[in-house]
C-alpha cells in the first residue's frame, strides 16, 4: 500500500510538451475592450461595413449581459479589460505558398506535428492553422476548390464569399445566445470557414489547429461549416498553448449547418495548457458549439477534452428536420486542479429524430468533472429516440465527478433512456492484470483506454492515435 | 402572499404571544422577506411555477382553528383507523380534540412544550435542520408562522404498537387558505414506527398546504413513512419531509401522488452515521391539469451508507411530472452505495415530464448509478393481452398496474397497501 501511495505522492504532471513559446513578433491591439477595440479589429481585417455593424451590435448585447455562474466551476473573476483582444503574428507579405511563411512559425507547427509541409501531403489532411486568432495558412486549397469546396480562413471568407457569410454567420448561434458567444461575435479575429456544395463528399479530412502564442491575449475564433444537401465532411480541430503563469481566455464559437441529407462529423482534441500541478495558469475555455440538422441530416460531435484549466462547453444539435440524427461522444479528462463542466444539448424538434450521447468522464488529482446535458423532446417530435450514457471514473479520493442531466419530454411517443454510473478502477481488475505480469500503471492505462474506447472509436484514424497517447500522458502518475 | 404588510400584521400577532420560538420565527420571517417565493429562475424550482399559486390573498390559519366537526372529518378516515394513532391538523394547527393516541410508547405534545421540557436539547439540535438545505422563502414562511406545531417522540426500545395516521385537513369552505403544518418526530434508539400521512381539503376555494416535517432517527431505529396525496384539484401543496439519520438506522419513505393542483415534495435523507440506510419510493399517477414535482436529496456525509431510490410516473391529459433526484456523496463518504431510478410513462400528447437525476460525487470508492426512462406502453405487451381476448382498455390498465406495483408493494401496512392499490386500480380502469 505504501508503495502505491508514494507513487501518487511522486506524481508530477508529466511535462506539457506543447508548452513552448515561439518568438514571433506580433501585432497587438491595445489591452482592454470597448467599442474602439471592436472597430480596431474590424479595420485591421479590412472588413465591410455590415460586418462591423454586426460586431457592434454583438458588443452592445454583450454589455447588457451578465457572465453566467450556474456551471459547477470556480474561478476568480475575469478582468475583461486586462486582455489583448487581437494579436496577429507580424507578416511582411501575404502568403502565397508555404515557403513564404515565417520560418519561426513553420518551426512551431513542425513542433506541433502539424502537416503544413508538402512532405506530409501523404497524410492527406487539409489544414487551416490559426495562431493567436489569425489564420496562417491553409493547405490543399486548390485541390479542394476543384470540387467546389471552400475551405479558408474566416477573414478571407468575409472578403471572398460575403453572401454565404451573411446568410449563415450567427444563424445557429445568434449574437444574443450567451455571454461568451456575444463576446466572441464582437471581437472574433479569425477562424475557419468551410462550405461543401450539394452532393459532394469531401475527399479528405479538414482540420484546424489553434494555438495561442502571445502573452495576455485571448483567443476568439469562429468556425462556420455549411454542408449543402447530400454532402459529407469530416472536420478535425486541435488546440495547444504555451505554458504561462496567468490564465488566458479562449471563447470560441462553432456553427454547423447540415442541410437535407448532409452529414457533418466534427472531432475535437482539446489540449490547451491545463495549468501546472498547483493549478497555476492554464486556459479558460468557454466555447459555444452548436449544429442544426435539416431533414435526414446527421451531425456528430466527438471530443477528447484533456486540456484547459476550465472547460465550459456544450456542443449541441438542433434536430430540426424530420429523420435527422445527432450524436455526441465525449471523453473528458481532468487532473490536478482542472475543472470541466461539459456535456451536450439535443433539441428534438422534427419527427423520427434520434440522438445518442456517450460521455465518459475521468477525474484525477483534485479536479472536478461534471457532465451537464439536456435532452428536449418537443411536442411535435413524434417517435423521437434518445439514448444517453454517462459514466465517470474516479482516480484518487480528492477529485469529484458529477452529473446533471436534464430530460424534458413533451411527446408521448418518445423513448428516452438515460443511465449513469460512477465508480473507481476495480482492484480486482488491476489484480487480474498484475497477475499476468502487467504492472499497475500499465494496467490502469489499459483499463482507462478500455473505458474510453467507445468514444475513441469514433475519432478519425489520424486523431485516434494522438488522442490515445494524450489520455495516457494526462493521467500519467495519477494512479499508483 | 405578496402582501407583506398583511403577513407582517399576522406575524406580529403571533409573535406577541410569548414563546420559546420567537427568535427562530423572527429569523425565518426576515429570511422570507429577503428570499420571497422562488421563481422558475431558481434552479430548484425550474420546472414548477409556484409564484402564481402563492400570489393570492390567502387567509392564514387563525390561532384558534376553525371548527371542523367530527362528521366532516369522518369521510377522510383511512382504513384500519380504529387500530391506529390518529393525529389531526386543521388548517395546519394540531387539534387535540380530534386526535387519538392509543400507543403508550408514543408521546405527542406541542412543540413549545417539548422545547421547554425534557426534550429541550433534542428540539434545540434538530428543529429547523431542514432550513440548512432549503434556501428558499417557502420553508422560511412555514417557520415564521409556526403555531400549533407538534413534537412526536417514540420511546427508546419500543416498536409503536399501532401505526400513526396523520391527517392534514384544510377548511377552504369560505375563503382561500394557506395552512402550514409543522412537526418534529423523534425516533429514539432501537425504536420503530410506521407513519401514514394524508391531505384533504373541504370546500372549493383554493388552498395551499405548506408543510414541514422533520424526522430524527437514532441508532438502530426503523422508520417507515407513507405519504398519500389525493387532494382536490384546487389544492396545492409544498411538502417537505426531512429525515435526519443521526445513528445507524433504517428509513423508508413511500410517496404516492394521485391528484392535486400543484404538488411539490421535498424529501431529504441526511445520512450522518455509518451504515445508515435510506430507501425512497414514489409513484405519481396524474391526470387533468395537475402538476407533481418530486425533489429528493440523499446526502451521504459519512462512509458505508446505502441509499436506494425508485420513482415511477404515469402522466395523462395535461398533467406534468417533475423528478429531480440529487445524490450527494461527500468527500469522506467512501464505500457509499447509491442507486436511483426514475421511470415514466406518458399517456397523452399534452402530458410532459421533466427529469433530472443528479449525482454529485466527491469520494472515489463508491458505487453510484442512476437511470431514467421515458416512454409509452409496450405495444407488444398490449397486443399479447389483446390477442388473448382482453379488451384494450383493460389490457392497458393491467400493464399500468404492473408498472405501479414495484412502488405500491413497498407499503408495509396491509390495510394501507390495499387502499392505495384499490385507488390505483379504480383510477386506471375508469380512464384508460
Amino acid at each position: 500500500m505504501d508503495d502505491k501511495f508514494s507513487s501518487i505522492e511522486q506524481t508530477v504532471l508529466s511535462d506539457y510538451k506543447y508548452g513552448f513559446v515561439t518568438d514571433i513578433e506580433s501585432d497587438n491591439a491595445p489591452k482592454g475592450l470597448d467599442e474602439s477595440t471592436v472597430r480596431f479589429i474590424s479595420a485591421k481585417k479590412n472588413e465591410p461595413e455590415w460586418m462591423l455593424e454586426w460586431r457592434l451590435k454583438a458588443f452592445g448585447q454583450w454589455l447588457k449581459m451578465k457572465e453566467p455562474d450556474w456551471a459547477n466551476i470556480d474561478y476568480p473573476p475575469i478582468n475583461y479589460q486586462d486582455i489583448i483582444y487581437y494579436a496577429a503574428p507580424k507578416q511582411k507579405i501575404s502568403v502565397d505558398s508555404l515557403d513564404d511563411i515565417d520560418p519561426e512559425l513553420r518551426k512551431t507547427f513542425d513542433k506541433l506535428g502539424i502537416s503544413l509541409n508538402e512532405q506530409k501531403r501523404l497524410s492527406g489532411v487539409a489544414v487551416d492553422a490559426v495562431i493567436d486568432s489569425v489564420s496562417i495558412a491553409t493547405t490543399f486549397k486548390g485541390q479542394l476548390a476543384e470540387q467546389g469546396i471552400i475551405f479558408c480562413s474566416m477573414s478571407e471568407a468575409i472578403q471572398e464569399h460575403p453572401d454565404l457569410i451573411r446568410k449563415y454567420l450567427g444563424s445557429v448561434v445568434p449574437i444574443t445566445d450567451n455571454y461568451f458567444a456575444a463576446l466572441n461575435a464582437a471581437v472574433f479575429s479569425d477562424g475557419s470557414f468551410c462550405y461543401i456544395p450539394k452532393g459532394v463528399r469531401c475527399p479528405m479530412e479538414l482540420s484546424t489547429y489553434f494555438r495561442i502564442n502571445a502573452e495576455n491575449t485571448g483567443q476568439f475564433e469562429r468556425t462556420l461549416i455549411v454542408a449543402e444537401e447530400g454532402s459529407y465532411v469530416s472536420y478535425l480541430e486541435g488546440c495547444t498553448a504555451p505554458m504561462r503563469d496567468e490564465n488566458q481566455l479562449h471563447a470560441a464559437v462553432v456553427e454547423l449547418i447540415a442541410q437535407d441529407h448532409a452529414e457533418i462529423k466534427y472531432s475535437t482534441v482539446q489540449n490547451w495548457y491545463p495549468g501546472d500541478k498547483d493549478g497555476k495558469g492554464g486556459i479558460y475555455n468557454f466555447v459555444t458549439k452548436r449544429g442544426i440538422c435539416h431533414e435526414s441530416a446527421k451531425i456528430s460531435w466527438t471530443q477528447v477534452e484533456t486540456g484547459s484549466s476550465i472547460t465550459w462547453k456544450y456542443p449541441s444539435v438542433i434536430l430540426k428536420g424530420d429523420n435527422s440524427t445527432g450524436e455526441f461522444y465525449s471523453v473528458a479528462v481532468t487532473n490536478n486542479h482542472q475543472q470541466a463542466d461539459t456535456g451536450t444539448k439535443m433539441q428534438h424538434l422534427g419527427k423520427n429524430t434520434r440522438s445518442r450521447i456517450v460521455s465518459k468522464g475521468i477525474s484525477a488529482g483534485v479536479s472536478q468533472n461534471s457532465y451537464r446535458g439536456l435532452v428536449h423532446i418537443s411536442k411535435r417530435a413524434d417517435n423521437a429516440r434518445n439514448y444517453s450514457q454517462c459514466d465517470s471514473l474516479l482516480l484518487g479520493d480528492k477529485c469529484g465527478a458529477h452529473t446533471f442531466p436534464y430530460i424534458e419530454v413533451k411527446n408521448k411517443s418518445a423513448v428516452v433512456e438515460h443511465e449513469a454510473t460512477t465508480s473507481k478502477v476495480g482492484e480486482d481488475q488491476i489484480f487480474y492484470c498484475n497477475q499476468r505480469g502487467i504492472d499497475t500503471e500499465t494496467a490502469v492505462a489499459l483499463i482507462i483506454n478500455g473505458f474510453a474506447r467507445e468514444v475513441m472509436n469514433q475519432l478519425p484514424m489520424e486523431f485516434a492515435v494522438e488522442a490515445q497517447k494524450l489520455l495516457a500522458i494526462s493521467l500519467e502518475g495519477s494512479v499508483g | 402572499m405578496n402582501n407583506i404588510s398583511y403577513l407582517k400584521e399576522k406575524f406580529d400577532e403571533i409573535q406577541s404571544k410569548d414563546s420559546g420560538l420567537s427568535g427562530i420565527r423572527q429569523k425565518a420571517f426576515d429570511a422570507y422577506a429577503k428570499l420571497g417565493i422562488p421563481t422558475v429562475r431558481n434552479e430548484e424550482w425550474k420546472y414548477t411555477r409556484v409564484s402564481g399559486i402563492f400570489n393570492q390573498d390567502y387567509k392564514l390559519a387563525e390561532i384558534h382553528p376553525v371548527s371542523v366537526e367530527v362528521e366532516d372529518f369522518e369521510t377522510f378516515r383511512l382504513p384500519g383507523c380504529e387500530n391506529a394513532n390518529q393525529l389531526v391538523f386543521i388548517n395546519g394547527v394540531y387539534s387535540t380534540g380530534l386526535s387519538t393516541i392509543l400507543s403508550p410508547s408514543l408521546s405527542v405534545m406541542g412543540l413549545e412544550e417539548a422545547a421547554a421540557g425534557e426534550f429541550s436539547s433534542i428540539v434545540a439540535e434538530n428543529f429547523n435542520h431542514s432550513a440548512r438545505f432549503l434556501k428558499d422563502g417557502i420553508n422560511a414562511l412555514n417557520t415564521a408562522f409556526i403555531h400549533g406545531a407538534v413534537f412526536i417522540a417514540v420511546k427508546k426500545n419500543k416498536a409503536v404498537e399501532h401505526p400513526v395516521y396523520i391527517y392534514n385537513i384544510t377548511d377552504a369552505r369560505n375563503e382561500p387558505v394557506l395552512s402550514q403544518p409543522r412537526s418534529l418526530v423523534y425516533v429514539a434508539e432501537n425504536a420503530q414506527v410506521e407513519m401514514v400521512e394524508t391531505y384533504n381539503t373541504i370546500g372549493h376555494s383554493d388552498s395551499i398546504v405548506n408543510q414541514v416535517m422533520e424526522i430524527v432517527v437514532e441508532k438502530d431505529a426503523f422508520v417507515y413513512y407513507y405519504k398519500i396525496q389525493q387532494d382536490s384539484s384546487q389544492a396545492s401543496q409544498v411538502s417537505t419531509t426531512h429525515i435526519r439519520q443521526v445513528g445507524k438506522s433504517f428509513a423508508q419513505a413511500v410517496t404516492i401522488s394521485l391528484s392535486g393542483n400543484i404538488v411539490r415534495n421535498n424529501l431529504h435523507a441526511i445520512l450522518e452515521a455509518p451504515f445508515a440506510e435510506a430507501h425512497m419510493y414514489g409513484l405519481y399517477l396524474q391526470k387533468g391539469n395537475s402538476h407533481v414535482d418530486n425533489h429528493t436529496l440523499v446526502d451521504h456525509a459519512v462512509p458505508n451508507c446505502e441509499s436506494n431510490e425508485l420513482y415511477k410516473g404515469i402522466l395523462d391529459d395535461n398533467s406534468t411530472g417533475v423528478f429531480n433526484g440529487k445524490v450527494m456523496v461527500r468527500k469522506d463518504a467512501q464505500k457509499t452505495n447509491a442507486f436511483q431510478s426514475n421511470k415514466n410513462i406518458l399517456l397523452s400528447d399534452n402530458a410532459s415530464v421533466n427529469t433530472k437525476p443528479q449525482l454529485e460525487i466527491y469520494a472515489d470508492d463508491v458505487k453510484c448509478s442512476h437511470g431514467c426512462t421515458i416512454g409509452s406502453l409496450d405495444p407488444e405487451g398490449l397486443f399479447y393481452l389483446q390477442s388473448r381476448g382482453i379488451p384494450r382498455k383493460a389490457a392497458m390498465a393491467l400493464l399500468l398496474q404492473g408498472f405501479a406495483v414495484d412502488v405500491t408493494s413497498q407499503i408495509k401496512p396491509a390495510a394501507i397497501r390495499a387502499y392505495v392499490e384499490d385507488m390505483i386500480i379504480e383510477r386506471l380502469s375508469t380512464e384508460a
